[in-house]
């Protein structure tokens, strides 16, 4: 091994990206401060907004409000406030669709009659349920006006001489065993997601650099007559990568530690493990992937003739480890031996552990260091063997 | 010394180099002659054992770039075809960083690109950042980079493309200096004036073969009295095939 070879190229690249706006911007800033600051203006934003809908008055369309005075009393006298509007159903339709209205009340027209006589009274509520941000009004209004029918209901067994309790026969009673922790990592998956992404984003213009960068400058041809054995050369590469890499994991990790601490998170019943103890040990757990993400982007843009190229195969490629992350979060997965295997899924898993607040397994822990650091080093060592072709002076 | 040797290289179909066989020797200019597209530039790549030959080996000092590249590659300088030079290094950086891939001390090699600033006359830019360099300044970075190890050898494709008088004239009086302290010179060209003023020995390369070799003199008995006109004679029997016979690159 040529130690000095692969040294003098680390330390040539390390102080040139020092130097190279763009490489210190993706590196310093755009991971690292940005990522947490989304997420914390995230989260304090759907904390306000949570919190918004349940203490203030809504205000609900209605059309043919006059044919329930008495339910709109009832609304009204529990925060739904209501407008009269008046459209026919396709425009009722429309207008929720385009969000003019978030919430649409219609009473038809035989509504009173039905009531009445005893049968069920049509209610029709128009509501938009893809859109995440109104359930909440949307639900209020539906559980208000169920409530109305359930208190007509149990007036008219009085008046029948039936006592109301005898017709329910169930009374179901919710217990939500979610600690606060582990409600919080409902919020903060986002955020291991963004501290692997922002990791890889710290070396990824040092690796575009080095390797397309390097060639399309043509500088690389007189780097090859270099006697330093070709393999070397990218190894100290792939070393200064990574070097931003963990200086950008490491920043991205603090940010977000001090950042979380401003966010009213025990508002949302949430607890987050994210002090300094518990940020040392994400960045243990997500460490050993700097090897791993640093050969990975190497190898790509090793392959790509220009900057240019290789800034468009990166865009794509970056993203694609961190796809079983998503899915992670979707089959709701727990960290498992198996699932150690597989990198980027189960640092994500080991973080998702340390925010929980729960305690690792060291055997998991072992086996995600070794076998990461395992293809991290398969990789490297994949990229010496392409260094070492002729194609590639393209 | 340099020796090719039978030297073959094709590319997929494209036979570049077929059988190229001369020598370079210590304390000599010797010029590449040839046409664009005949092979000269593909000769010298294997030359500085970026590339590998198919057939036949290059000697750098006798010692086969084959078999020992890392060996063959301490003992020559090279300056590559366009050769790139780092920008957010200073011209002054450019230079040691060679120099630590050599293996010299940290004192040597900053002594050596102090010797080499002032020898090219770089000290008025040899501080700033490479960004913006003309291309004189960015040609003497890469030629102060090429001779951080002191090579015996020295070998350029093209060196004075791109160039104004002023600079071809400081790099011709360097490739002279080095000639006479004993290095050896190999340079690549398409310019006949060039060849005429500075080689002692000449090889024409035509359509990936050798098709004269030997002192000025002996090139123009070929025909005429001037080297384009013997250049001309000796590439009408073996035509380059690709481009028009000494056309200009640009």
């Amino acid at each position: 091994m040529n130690l000095r070879g692969i040294w003098a190229v680390f330390r040539k690249e390390f102080r040139e990206n020092l130097r190279d706006r763009r490489t210190l911007l993706s590196a310093l800033v755009f991971g690292p401060v940005l990522g947490p600051m989304l997420v914390a203006g995230v989260v304090q934003f759907s904390i306000s907004h949570s919190e918004e809908q349940y203490d203030e008055n809504i205000t609900i369309a209605v059309i043919h409000g006059e044919r329930a005075p008495n339910l709109l009393a009832y609304l009204n006298a529990r925060g739904v406030d209501s407008t009269p509007v008046d459209l026919d159903e396709a425009g009722a339709r429309r207008a929720v669709a385009d969000q003019t209205h978030k919430v649409i009340l219609d009473i038809p027209e035989d509504f009173g009659a039905r009531l009445q006589e005893g049968q069920p009274a049509p209610v029709i509520l128009y509501s938009d349920r893809s859109r995440n941000f109104d359930r909440q009004s949307v639900e209020r209004v539906r559980s208000l006006v169920g409530q109305y029918g359930l208190e007509i209901a149990q007036l008219r067994y009085l008046a029948r001489g039936i006592d109301p309790i005898s017709v329910l026969p169930l009374s179901v009673q919710e217990v939500d065993v979610s600690t606060p922790s582990s409600r919080s990592v409902l919020v903060l998956n986002m955020m291991t997601y963004l501290v692997i992404l922002s990791m890889l984003f710290g070396g990824l213009y040092l690796a575009i650099d080095a390797t397309a960068g390097e060639r399309e400058r043509g500088s690389l041809e007189m780097l090859l007559t270099s006697p330093v054995p070709r393999e070397h050369l990218i190894y100290g590469k792939i070393l200064a990568a990574a070097a931003y890499m963990a200086i950008s994991l490491m920043l991205t990790v603090a940010v977000f530690s001090v950042s979380m601490s401003f966010v009213g998170l025990e508002r949302l019943g949430i607890t987050a493990n994210l002090g300094p103890r518990a940020a040392a040990k994400l960045i243990a757990c997500c460490s050993p992937l700097i090897l791993f993400g640093a050969s990975y982007l190497s190898i790509v843009s090793g392959f790509a003739k220009s900057y240019r190229e290789a800034q468009t195969y990166l865009g794509l490629v970056i993203t694609l480890p961190t796809m079983p992350l998503l899915f992670a979060g979707l089959l709701g997965l727990q960290a498992k031996l198996p699932l150690m295997l597989v990198p980027f899924l189960s640092q994500h898993l080991l973080m998702t552990t340390v925010v929980r607040a729960e305690p690792i397994e060291p055997a998991l822990m072992v086996v995600s260091v070794a076998s990461t650091l395992v293809y991290g080093g398969l990789l490297m060592w994949l990229a010496g063997r392409l260094y070492r072709r002729e194609g590639l002076l393209g | 010394m340099l020796e090719a040797r039978g030297l073959c290289k094709s590319f997929g179909n494209v036979v570049a180099v077929r059988g190229v066989s001369f020598c370079a020797r210590d304390g000599q200019i010797t010029g590449l002659l040839g046409p664009n597209g005949a092979g000269k530039s593909t000769t010298l790549r294997m030359l500085y054992t970026v590339l590998k030959p198919d057939e036949g080996d290059a000697l750098i000092d006798g010692r086969s770039a084959i078999a020992d590249p890392l060996g063959a590659r301490r003992s020559i300088g090279v300056l590559s075809h366009g050769a790139g030079i780092y920008n957010h290094l200073t011209a002054r950086e450019n230079i040691t960083y060679f120099g630590e891939l050599h293996g010299l001390s940290r004192a040597d090699r900053d002594a050596r690109a102090a010797e080499l600033i002032e020898l090219l006359e770089m000290q008025p830019f040899a501080d700033r950042l490479a960004k913006g360099f003309s291309q004189g300044q960015k040609l003497k970075t890469a030629l102060a980079r090429a001779l951080v190890h002191r090579p015996k050898n020295v070998l350029l494709d093209e060196p004075t493309n791109g160039l104004d008088v002023m600079a071809v004239r400081g790099l011709r009086k360097l490739l002279v200096q080095l000639r006479d302290a004993g290095h050896c010179v190999l340079f690549s060209s398409h310019v006949m004036q060039e060849v005429e003023q500075l080689c002692d020995e000449v090889v024409v390369i035509a359509n990936g073969q050798v098709v004269a070799a030997g002192t000025l003199a002996d090139i123009r008995a070929h025909g005429g009295d001037r080297l384009e006109d013997a250049f001309v004679a000796l590439m009408e029997p073996a035509p380059a095939s690709d481009s028009p016979r000494g056309g200009a690159k640009t």
